[in-house]
Parts: C-alpha cells; sequence; structure tokens
C-alpha cells in the first residue's frame, strides 16, 4: 500500500535558518568578501548579490581521521598491466616527504575555497553592517501614507469579534449591582429584623413575623434574580484606531564639482561614492529624493546622466554649489519635513578667494538645516585652501560634518566607511 | 514466471509524468515486488521540487532535523554547485522509516518516476526492513518522531541558554559523531513518549546524584588503599555516550544535546555499513522489476531504453587511471555482486561450484535475501565477491608501505590472488579499519580528573592533523585535561596529543 503526495506546495525555504547560521558564524569572512568585491566591482553592479569565498579550512568540521603513513592496503579497479610483485613509483600529489600519499582527492581537502553565492539583501547587509546614518530622524510626512492601527480604549459599539469579555462581564457586573441596590438595602434591613426577632424565641408571634419577613426576602430576592445577567448596555468592545505613522524621509544632495579639472577617472570615483550612498539611504529611508548639483563657475540642478556624463571647462567656484544647495533646501525641503543629507565630492581644487565663502555659506546656511555633510577630496596631490577652510569648520561642527579624502578607487569603501561608522 | 510475456496494453507512451500514472505504475510495480516475496515498510511516496530536494539533502536527508550551521553549509554548497551546473541531484531520497518516505522530484520523467519507485520504494525498503544491522539498531516506525522531540528541544535550549551555547556543545558532538556508536550492545526501543519523560526522569535523576564517581566523602582505611583501577575499567568505545554519563561538568540540558547526536549517529550507523549491500540490492530489484514489467508488456520498448541509459550510467566503474575516478563505485559493486549471485544460482561454472558449493543450484530469489538479511558490506564481499566478479572488474590489491619508497602489487585478478583481493577488498570496508580506532581509556578520578583516550594503532596508521582540533571539542566537554596516546599493538604508547598542549616534556607512562 503506497500513498502518494503532493509536497510541492509545502514550504521551499525549509534550510533557511540554517543557511542564516552559517553566514553568522562566517560573518568576519564574508565581510572580508564584501569588502573585496565592492571595490573591485564596477559601478553598475555594485549593489548586486555576489560570490563568497571562505578557505576551506577554516570552515571544516574536524573528525578523527587517519595520517599519512603506515601500511595500507587498497583495492583499485581496471588493471590493465600490472601483474603480481610490480613495484610502481607513487603518485605524484602527496606531502613532499618519503611518507608522502597520493590520494588527496579521495580525502576531499583540497585547499580550495568554499565559494558560494549570496543575494542581494544579504551583500547590503553585510556591506553596510555596523554602519549608522548620523543623527536621523523622524520627520512628519505630510502626504502620510502608512498608518498603524493602535488600541484606544474601549468602546459600546463594535463588532462581536471585538468583544472584550472581561470587560463587558464587569460591567454587567457593575449594573447589577447599581441597579439592585435599593432591594438589597431592604433585604439586609429585613435579615437584620429577623435576627432581632430570633433573639426572642421561642414565641410564636415571632416565628410568624419571621416567616412573614422571609417571604418579603424571596420575593425582593426574585425581583433581584430577573434582573437581566448580561445586557445589551453592557457589552463593551476594544477599539482600534488607525494613526499615521510618522515616517522617515530623506532628499541627498550630491554636488561634484565638473570643472576643467576634474578627469573622468575622478568622476567615476566620486559616483561611485554617492551610489554607496544612495544605496545606504535607500536602506535607511523609505522615500528618499536625489539632487544633484554640479558646478564649475556657476552651479546648476541636473539630472543624474548630465550629472555624470557631461563635461565642462572653466574654473571653478564652489561656493555657487554650496549658495544653490542652500536655496534647493529652503524652497523644496524643509528641514522640519526631510533629513537632508550632503555629499559634495571635488577634487579640492578652487578659486582662490572663494574657499573663504565656502566656510561662510556652510556655516550660516547649509549646516543647521542638514543632518550630515560629508565631504571627500578625491586628489593625490597636496590639498588646498578648500580643504583648509573646511578642516575649520569640522572643528566647529564636529558632529554634522565630515571630511576625507580619497586616492584611488579602492579607498572608496573604506573612507566611506569612516565617515558613516557607528559613533558611540 | 521469467519469458511468459502476457501482452498488456503499456501503462504510459510519454514522458510526462501525471498522479494518476504514478499510482498505476506503482501499483503494478507492488504487483511484481509482491511477486517477488519483497517485505516491504508501506510507502509514502512525496513529490518534490528541485529546491526541495536541496533542503531534505543540506539535513542529510532527513524531513525534519535541529538546525545547525553545517547543514546551512551543505544547503550553500550543493545550491551553487546545482546552480552552475557542476551536479546533478540525485533522483531519489529515501528514508528508513516506516512509513518508508520517499521523495520524488517533479523534474523527473515518467520513466525516472517509475525507476525511483521501483528503486526506493521496493529495493532499499525492502532492504531496510530486512537487514539484520537495520532492525537492531534503528527502529523505522520511531525515527520520524525522536527527530521531532530533537528539534523541539534544541530549539527550547536555544531560547533558554542562547544560539551560541547551543551551537558550541553540536559543533563538539558532531565532531564526535562517529564515536557516539555501541557496536556490541543495544537497547529496546522505547516511544518518543517515553522518550520524553525518560528526558525528564534523567534530567533529575542526574541533578539529584550527580556522579558516584566525584564522590569526595573520604572512603574507609582498606577501600582507599586499593584504588590504582582505572576508571571506565574497561575501555569505552562510545566516547559521546562515555561523556553524556561521566562528564562532571556538563549541564543536564548539554547531556541531553550529546544524547540527541548520539541517537542520530546511531541511526546512521548501519547505513555507512551496508552501503555496497544497499545499493546493490536496489540497483538489482529495479532492473528486475521494470524488465518483468517489460517482458509484460506494460512499459514500451522506449522505456525501457531510456531506463536501461540511466541504470547503465549508475553501476558503471571508471577504472582506477580514469579522471573521474572516485574510488569504488557501490552501485557497480553491489548490483554486479547480485547479479553474479543470481548468475552462481542459475548458471553455475565449475569454477563456482568450486567456490560456492552451497548456493550453487540454489533458489536465486532465495539466496539472494538470505544475503540481504545477514550481511553487512564488510562479510557480505568476504563470503560472495567471486573470481568472475574479480576478473570482471579487473582488481587488484596495492600495499602502500609509507617505509617503502614504491607501491607494490599485492594481487591480482588470477588464481592465486582472488582470495587476497577479496580479503583487501572485504577489509577495506571494515569501519574499524577506515577510522581509527580511539576508546576511552582512563578517568583520572583521583587526581586531575584529566581523560585519557587511546588510539589503538592499525598497521601503524597515525592520526592525521585535525585530531587537535577534535580534542580542543572533547576538552570543551569533558572540561577538563584530555590527553590522547596512540598505542602500537604491543601496547607501547607512541605518541600523545594533549588539551590544552601541555609545554613541558609529558611522561609517556
Amino acid at each position: 500500500m503506497s500513498y502518494i503526495i503532493d509536497r510541492r506546495l509545502n514550504a521551499k525555504k525549509k534550510s533557511t535558518v540554517n543557511r542564516q547560521r552559517f553566514l553568522r558564524r562566517y560573518k568576519k569572512h564574508i565581510k572580508r568578501a564584501v569588502e573585496d568585491a565592492v571595490n573591485s566591482r564596477s559601478i553598475r553592479d555594485i549593489n548586486q548579490g555576489g560570490e563568497v569565498s571562505i578557505p576551506n579550512k577554516d570552515i571544516s568540521e574536524p573528525i578523527f581521521h587517519h595520517g599519512e603513513g603506515g601500511v595500507r592496503q587498497r583495492v583499485f579497479p581496471g588493471n590493465k598491466e600490472f601483474v603480481t610483485g610490480d613495484e610502481i613509483k607513487r603518485p605524484e600529489g602527496g606531502g613532499g616527504g618519503g611518507a608522502g600519499q597520493g590520494q588527496a582527492s579521495n580525502q576531499g581537502e583540497g585547499e580550495d575555497d568554499f565559494t558560494f553565492q549570496i543575494n542581494q539583501e544579504e551583500f547590503l547587509d553585510f556591506m553596510f553592517e555596523d554602519l549608522e546614518l548620523p543623527y536621523m530622524i523622524k520627520k512628519q510626512l505630510r502626504d502620510a501614507t502608512s498608518f498603524e492601527t493602535r488600541r484606544a480604549g474601549f468602546t459600546n459599539v463594535g463588532s462581536p469579534d471585538k468583544l472584550n469579555v472581561v470587560r463587558s462581564l464587569r460591567a454587567a457586573n457593575a449594573r447589577r449591582i447599581a441597579l439592585s441596590g435599593k432591594e438589597r438595602r431592604q433585604v439586609r434591613q429585613l435579615k437584620k429584623e429577623i435576627a432581632t426577632l430570633e433573639s426572642r424565641l421561642p414565641d410564636s408571634e415571632a416565628e410568624q413575623q419571621i416567616s412573614l419577613l422571609q417571604e418579603e426576602i424571596d420575593t425582593l430576592n426574585k425581583k433581584i434574580k430577573r434582573m437581566p445577567f448580561i445586557d445589551e448596555f453592557d457589552l463593551k468592545y476594544n477599539n482600534l484606531i488607525r494613526t499615521p505613522v510618522p515616517s522617515s524621509k530623506a532628499v541627498m544632495f550630491c554636488i561634484m564639482d565638473v570643472s576643467g579639472s576634474m578627469t573622468q577617472s575622478i568622476k567615476d570615483i566620486a559616483k561611485r561614492f554617492f551610489i554607496l550612498l544612495y544605496l545606504f539611504l535607500t536602506r535607511s529611508y523609505k522615500h528618499i529624493e536625489v539632487v544633484f548639483v554640479r558646478h564649475h563657475t556657476h552651479a546648476k540642478e541636473v539630472d543624474e546622466e548630465e550629472f555624470f556624463y557631461s563635461r565642462e571647462t572653466g574654473g571653478t567656484i564652489v561656493s555657487s554649489a554650496l549658495n544653490l544647495s542652500a536655496e534647493i533646501i529652503k524652497n523644496r525641503y524643509p528641514p522640519g519635513d526631510w533629513n537632508v543629507y550632503v555629499a559634495q565630492a571635488s577634487d579640492g581644487d578652487n578659486w582662490d578667494g572663494d574657499s573663504h565663502i565656502c566656510r561662510q555659506v556652510l556655516e550660516q546656511q547649509i549646516l543647521p538645516l542638514v543632518q550630515y555633510f560629508a565631504y571627500v577630496e578625491i586628489t593625490t596631490g597636496q590639498h588646498q585652501n578648500l580643504w583648509l577652510e573646511y578642516e575649520q569648520i569640522r572643528e566647529q561642527f564636529e558632529e554634522t560634518f565630515a571630511m576625507q579624502t580619497i586616492v584611488e578607487p579602492s579607498d572608496i569603501y573604506p573612507v566611506f566607511r569612516k565617515l558613516f561608522e557607528k559613533k558611540e | 514466471m521469467k519469458g511468459t510475456t502476457k501482452k498488456y496494453e503499456p501503462i504510459s507512451t510519454g514522458s510526462e509524468w501525471t498522479f494518476e500514472l504514478i499510482q498505476r505504475y506503482d501499483d503494478e510495480i507492488a504487483r511484481v515486488a509482491a511477486h517477488y516475496g519483497l517485505d516491504t515498510y508501506p510507502n509514502q511516496i512525496e513529490v518534490i521540487t528541485s529546491e526541495q530536494m536541496m533542503d531534505a539533502y543540506s539535513s542529510v536527508g532527513m524531513p525534519l532535523n535541529y538546525n545547525h550551521w553545517s547543514f546551512g553549509k551543505q544547503f550553500v554548497s550543493t545550491e551553487q554547485q546545482y546552480k552552475r551546473g557542476q551536479m546533478g541531484l540525485a533522483y531519489e531520497i529515501v528514508i528508513n522509516s516506516d512509513p518508508c518516505i520517499a521523495y520524488l522530484m517533479e523534474e523527473n520523467t515518467m520513466t525516472m518516476q517509475a525507476l525511483v519507485i521501483a528503486h526506493a520504494c521496493y529495493g532499499h525498503n525492502s532492504f531496510f526492513k530486512g537487514n539484520y544491522l537495520f532492525r537492531t539498531w534503528t527502529d523505522a516506525s520511531a525515527i520520524i518522531d525522536y527527530l521531532l522531540f530533537a528539534k523541539n528541544y534544541i530549539n527550547k535550549c536555544e531560547e533558554r541558554y542562547g544560539v551560541d551555547a547551543v551551537e558550541q556543545v553540536l559543533d563538539a558532538c558532531h565532531a564526535l559523531m562517529n564515536y557516539g556508536v555501541n557496536r556490541y550492545q543495544r537497547p529496546q526501543p522505547i516511544t518518543p513518549e517515553e522518550e520524553k519523560t525518560r528526558q525528564l526522569e534523567r534530567e533529575e535523576y542526574i541533578q539529584r546524584h550527580l556522579n558516584q564517581l566525584w564522590n569526595t566523602i573520604p572512603k574507609k582505611e582498606e577501600e582507599a588503599t586499593d584504588t590504582v583501577q582505572r576508571f571506565p575499567s574497561d575501555p569505552e568505545e562510545n566516547l559521546l555516550y562515555f561523556i553524556e554519563k561521566n562528564a562532571p561538568l556538563l549541564e543536564s540540558w548539554q547531556r541531553e544535546v550529546v544524547r540527541i547526536v548520539r541517537k542520530i549517529a546511531q541511526y546512521y550507523y548501519p547505513q555507512r555499513q551496508t552501503q555496497v549491500m544497499n545499493e546493490g540490492w536496489a540497483c538489482f530489484w529495479h532492473y528486475t522489476l521494470l524488465n518483468h514489467l517489460h517482458n509484460e508488456g506494460l512499459v514500451t520498448d522506449g522505456f525501457i531504453m531510456e531506463f536501461l541509459h540511466s541504470h547503465t550510467s549508475v553501476v558503471y566503474q571508471p577504472p582506477f587511471d580514469a579522471p573521474y575516478f572516485n574510488g569504488i563505485n557501490p552501485y557497480a559493486l553491489g548490483y554486479g555482486m547480485m547479479q553474479d549471485i543470481r548468475r552462481i544460482c542459475e548458471n553455475p561454472t565449475d569454477e563456482d561450484r568450486e567456490w560456492f558449493p552451497d548456493i550453487v543450484d540454489t533458489d536465486w530469489n532465495e539466496t539472494l535475501q538470505h544475503a540481504m538479511r545477514n550481511y553487512k558490506d564488510e562479510s557480505f564481499i568476504l563470503q560472495y565477491l567471486s573470481p568472475r566478479m574479480i576478473r570482471e572488474m579487473k582488481f587488484f590489491s596495492i600495499t602502500d608501505n609509507s617505509k617503502l619508497s614504491t607501491l607494490q602489487v599485492g594481487a591480482i585478478h588470477d588464481d592465486s590472488g582472488y582470495q587476497k583481493i577479496r580479503e583487501d577488498l572485504s577489509a577495506s570496508y571494515n569501519i574499524g579499519n577506515r577510522e581509527p580506532n580511539i576508546q576511552v581509556y582512563n578517568v583520572d578520578v583521583r587526581g586531575d580528573r584529566s581523560l585519557t583516550l587511546r588510539h589503538y594503532m592499525h598497521n601503524d596508521r597515525p592520526l592525521g592533523d585535525s585530531t587537535d582540533e577534535v580534542l580542543k571539542h572533547v576538552h570543551l566537554l569533558w572540561g577538563f585535561n584530555v590527553r590522547m596516546e596512540s598505542v602500537n599493538p604491543d601496547g607501547q604508547v607512541v605518541s600523545v596529543h594533549h588539551c590544552p598542549p601541555l609545554p613541558q616534556s609529558e611522561d609517556a607512562a
């Protein structure tokens, strides 16, 4: 007798827990692999899942087994030319010494790495682990879309599934007590009288009176009993209300210098940095907008395509971009509703007289409004006056302002981590 | 009954399967299996997806198991290999339980489903029910319930003591899993309910009198004098059992975890010893049953061609120098030997009459059933490997002595070599030869409570390089110093491992 069962619709992800345990255990290794991947990938697939390799010896599960050496008898199939008594050279592949034994493949103990795939979600988890958005504040979203159902006391009307039994019975009890007060008071009175009469016993008159009183008590009790045990009036229902949830939304300003001194490779680095930042922000905020501001001597708000791929020549006036950003923030992203993040990338080359203005604009107009301002300078050379001015700002606004230098693409991720690492 | 070609209509002609067809094939195969006298547990055939198959793979083939990272590792690597096309999934997994659970993958063709049903639901199933090792060591009706108990218990421990603490104990137990088997004694089977109540009783009992061993109440004078006795007085081969019962510092939940791993190890023990026979038996029967159906006209020629195609690739033995040689294929050896036994019974040669006087001209089915019931790989080969089989497989035996610079060919498939090849091949399936023989030798009861394990060396073979790692796990469970001595057959201690490692020179007592 056989039973045939279709299990195909059963839960598929039975191994999920075990897989997570595995990832948890080898977090350190995976993180390292993710870091390498981030540094070596091209921009477009930086947020894909990826392959992770762990040295096999780190994850092996040790058991007692025989080592090399001693005498072994082994039987093999497929003899072609051997006859009894032949001596064969030891096959290559064993350890160098005389006790070398060329059967490593049988033991499954190669030095290969253990390679496996993690998906995008996990990849990003590892990528952004231990990072945080500084000073994130939940701000009220004006056109709130998400609601939360919360308990809010009890009501007298509602649907039967929300009936609160304890409250209802308590109300019923209270009602019965309240409405039967007069009768019960009378009963108590009568009982007291009976008690005084009983002290006069045996006495026929008293006896008669007692039985009369008893009758009276009985009628009163009946009256009390007739009181409905539970009334519609008593029913209480759990009350649930929908409250709008303050959801967090953020805007990210990407400010980049596109003057002639910015080569394509520098822009590339800047772009990677922005993408990392964007990915990171999307993980913390449901709703995020990005504003691209590029500048040479003039600043202009542009779309993504133009931001990264158009080339212009000209001098550099950084303050123009900062002014524009400040304006945009004031007009479109009131800090009461928005978490504002600004990331600025530049090669540090600025018109001499302008850096001072930049500092003023930052100090007075931008930094008070933003959550975090990150400045990365992508340069191999000496820092110039813009950096020096910014250093002064850093001393003043230690919390909201950060700056780092990137020299080559492999610095991007470490710098990013430094900018957003968890602060104690 | 052979040769009686009653013409039936074929059950199906296409390659697509449906549940009705599976049912019909199963009915027919069951009928033929009964005709050959195969005694099976009831079957529970479950159709699953490839993804579910990977899940089943990674929890050592069990439909449910406790959670552990090593299963995750297994899953991750299976998934990776499968996605890259480096390996196909097995067509089936079958579980030694009552009813016997067999998984069919939905991707299989109708032919493959029928093959799997014949192979797993009637071949393996009857082996599980008949073989003496399975009968004594495993309790098919209780295993699923026990696994459920184990999973829940370990879940509860994780909630109470944290995932890390439980994982640590499990890791340590897994390292010793192969040494968690009682080879010579077996308790009566108990039901899962009893198991649960017993677990509570054990916990309480252990709490109350932790151990006679560590009793510090001073003994009387005359008793104290003769305490040179070792503990345990006889070496104990079941390390996990010894630890479960005697480790001084384990908490009761840890003891129970050790026990769970030990029980599961015990459940797998027969499978490790009967791989050749089990697969050979299943292959023999799927071949015989499906050919029987073909003779009756129930399956088409196309069906049987497709079947033979996968059958031959399963039972193929690549020669030792092939790039994809990976040891002796248990399917090939087992299937070959089963067919060979049938041949010896039906058409014996003079050579067979000389080698197997007791089975020539007997009923082949009875002889095979007898072999299936009463042997394990080691003894099966020693008893039934025929010269003809040795010639067919072109076996040769190699002596690998690390003291010599070359390998010696000890015997080949000729008259003078049959006996030796048979013995060597049989010995290579002896678990005692394959795994180091390690036993609990002594506990320093009166001193530092250190645990001494002894490795009884066989053919001078030393322990591998992971020994220190495993000893760390033993140390974790035992709680005090652990030492491992390798002893040669003369009783001399050849090498010693310590955990924690000793800096000073040790005395090789």
